[in-house]
């Protein structure tokens, strides 16, 4: 396509914390011209009217009212990755915009991080790694034990993709994988995995060793996890949460981990992203926290990336969107 | 006890070594007389002289089986600890100031769909390829023996002849070999240099296995990107080692069995070899040279 043909489209920036690498953003340029969020605000007046399309990479830019009311050519929304909890997406319908995100092409690497956070933090591995490579060290930490995994019970709240894959990589493991679902999974996938419906949440809970937090974020899944379910986990017991940060109550969670009730927590999100300095999460024990990067691989970036030219493209040219998100 | 109490030596009939001690030398054996067994807790035994050992008409013992699960799923943990940057990332989150870039070196390496590349399939090699499979990586494996083609294809394993066969299309390596005078720094200079440069060696099995000057100088030089290592020569490294201050690199104090479950199985397989020494028959877990 010549370039004057390509249509144009918003992106928050280029590099650094929350931008784009520049061979991502190679593949948008194979057929966008691409404006950068600041150029955008140094001179509205030339760029605004052209923009058709903005790309949403970590939350950014953000689909403020302001920012969309002064760009009147504009059609979708395509964002990165699967959730769109951040978005008010009657307003966005309202205004005439589509919305995309990119399920699918997440999955794999998000289930994969899931796993890591459970074994990173069964294994005590930032614990003992900390302690051997400190050069102050007198001491190697010799007794320091971990929980093992193989054969293990494994609760996955939420068995959408991601956490049926989830139960896939788990039963490598041989571990009894128990799982708590709006609706639950037919026999055949259930007896694939070798999987078990837990009619109640509660159930799970208190069976599990690894509770495992796979669900969207909804005004149904926000703070499900609390008080009073983490006081049915076992005291041995983990939680990984790969969801979004406020389907856990974080302060719950603070007290639980210091009054011992569950063991250990491993988190790829919090609320907010980052965690404040000082926020006591940070300085708890048995405590592993990323900065949500559950997508984050090379090969999986440029994935997504793909999958938003396509959802964008789609959009601009009036065909089917792979992954058109609709208010309900 | 033999130092300070040798009034009891003769009383000695097993001697139990976990984490490679009592180092059991010639001054030991001299000394207790009566000693039937020497009951190793883990699988290896290249600490041990067995022939110097059997020469005084003792036995020695280790705790093969009980050990595989664990230190399979140790190489997985490493292997994704390493690959999705969890260390890197727990730290920006501890350290990072206000509005500091989260750096490309958080950007991980996908596990699933990557290639694994085995060296060693014995039975925790075997065992790393069950969990990887689940993952749907594609698993390249190096063995003095091939597996039979339904293990193989169980695991969706491909077998390497050669070992170079596999060090330039895996994403990681995972060595899981005994360490014996042929794999003694089975993983050199012309081996590192001969892996992807993106590419991360996992070691589970013994530190000698992997020249780790070769380890060095592949990491300053980033011929490859990465190294999770369960082992070391020696253990524990001296505080200036240079793999202590390499970024992306992991060190862990040998604790591929560190569970209590997997403890308790040692233990108990221990006391059955020792009790079997004591009754004067072979103990189930014998190692000959």
């Amino acid at each position: 396509m010549q370039e004057e043909e390509k249509p144009w489209a918003l992106i928050s920036e280029v590099g650094g914390d929350n931008g784009y690498l520049e061979e991502l953003v190679d593949l948008m340029r194979q057929h966008f011209r691409i404006i950068l969020h600041k150029d955008l605000q140094s001179d509205p007046h030339l760029h605004a009217a052209k923009i058709q399309v903005m790309f949403m990479w970590r939350y950014l830019p953000m689909a403020e009212s302001s920012l969309l009311r002064s760009l009147p050519s504009l059609k979708v929304i395509a964002g990165a990755g699967v959730g769109t909890d951040h978005l008010d997406l009657p307003f966005i319908a309202d205004l005439g915009l589509k919305v995309t995100n990119t399920p699918g092409v997440v999955s794999d690497a998000t289930a994969d991080m899931a796993m890591a956070l459970l074994l990173a933090s069964a294994r005590k591995v930032l614990q003992a790694h900390q302690t051997t490579v400190d050069p102050k060290t007198t001491q190697m930490p010799n007794g320091l034990m971990g929980f093992e995994v193989t054969g293990s019970t494994i609760g996955i709240i939420g068995m959408g993709d991601i956490g049926y894959k989830i139960a896939e990589r788990s039963k490598g493991f041989n571990m009894n994988i128990l799982y708590h679902n709006r609706t639950r999974r037919d026999a055949s996938a259930e007896r694939s995995v070798g999987a078990t419906y837990c009619d109640t949440v509660d159930e799970l809970l208190r069976r599990s060793d690894f509770v495992m937090v796979a669900v969207c974020l909804t005004p149904d899944t926000a703070g499900m996890i609390g008080r009073r379910e983490l006081s049915l986990m076992k005291p041995s017991a983990t939680l990984v949460n790969i969801s979004r940060g406020r389907v856990v109550d974080q302060d719950a969670l603070v007290r639980a981990l210091q009054s011992r009730t569950i063991h250990a927590a491993a988190l790829d999100v919090t609320h907010p992203e980052p965690l404040p300095r000082g926020h006591p999460l940070l300085s708890l024990p048995n405590v592993i926290i990323t900065p949500h990067i559950g997508t984050q691989t090379y090969s999986t970036a440029r994935r997504i990336v793909k999958a938003m030219v396509d959802n964008a493209l789609a959009a601009l040219t009036g065909r089917p969107i792979p992954n058109e998100v609709k208010p309900k | 006890m033999v130092a300070t109490q040798p009034e009891l030596n003769h009383k000695i009939q097993v001697v139990l070594v976990w984490g490679n001690n009592p180092p059991v030398n010639l001054t030991l054996l001299k000394s207790l007389p009566n000693l039937k067994a020497i009951v190793n807790g883990g699988v290896g035994v290249d600490h041990l002289e067995i022939a110097l050992i059997n020469s005084f008409g003792v036995k020695v013992s280790n705790t093969p089986n009980v050990v595989d699960n664990s230190t399979a799923d140790m190489a997985m943990g490493l292997m994704l600890t390493s690959g999705r940057r969890i260390i890197q990332g727990d730290r920006f989150s501890r350290d990072h100031k206000d509005g500091e870039d989260l750096d490309e070196s958080l950007l991980g390496t996908d596990i699933s769909g990557g290639t694994l590349g085995i060296v060693g399939m014995g039975r925790i090699g075997y065992k790393v390829a069950k969990r990887a499979a689940a993952f749907d990586m594609k698993i390249l494996y190096h063995n003095r023996n091939r597996r039979p083609e339904e293990e193989e294809r169980s695991v969706r394993a491909t077998y390497c002849p050669m070992l170079a066969d596999l060090l330039g299309t895996s994403d990681f390596i995972v060595v899981a070999v005994n360490l014996t005078k042929q794999s003694t720094h089975l993983i050199g200079r012309e081996q590192l240099s001969a892996m992807k440069p993106s590419a991360t060696l996992i070691n589970i099995s013994r530190g000698m296995v992997v020249d780790q000057e070769a380890l060095v100088e592949a990491l300053q030089n980033k011929w490859i990107r990465s190294a999770a290592l369960d082992v070391t020569y020696p253990e524990p490294l001296p505080r200036d080692h240079p793999l202590l201050s390499l970024p992306d690199v992991i060190v862990l104090p040998h604790m591929g069995t560190h569970t209590l479950e997997t403890s308790g199985h040692m233990v108990q397989r221990m006391l059955t070899n020792a009790l079997a020494a004591m009754a004067g028959e072979t103990p189930p877990d014998e190692v000959t040279v």
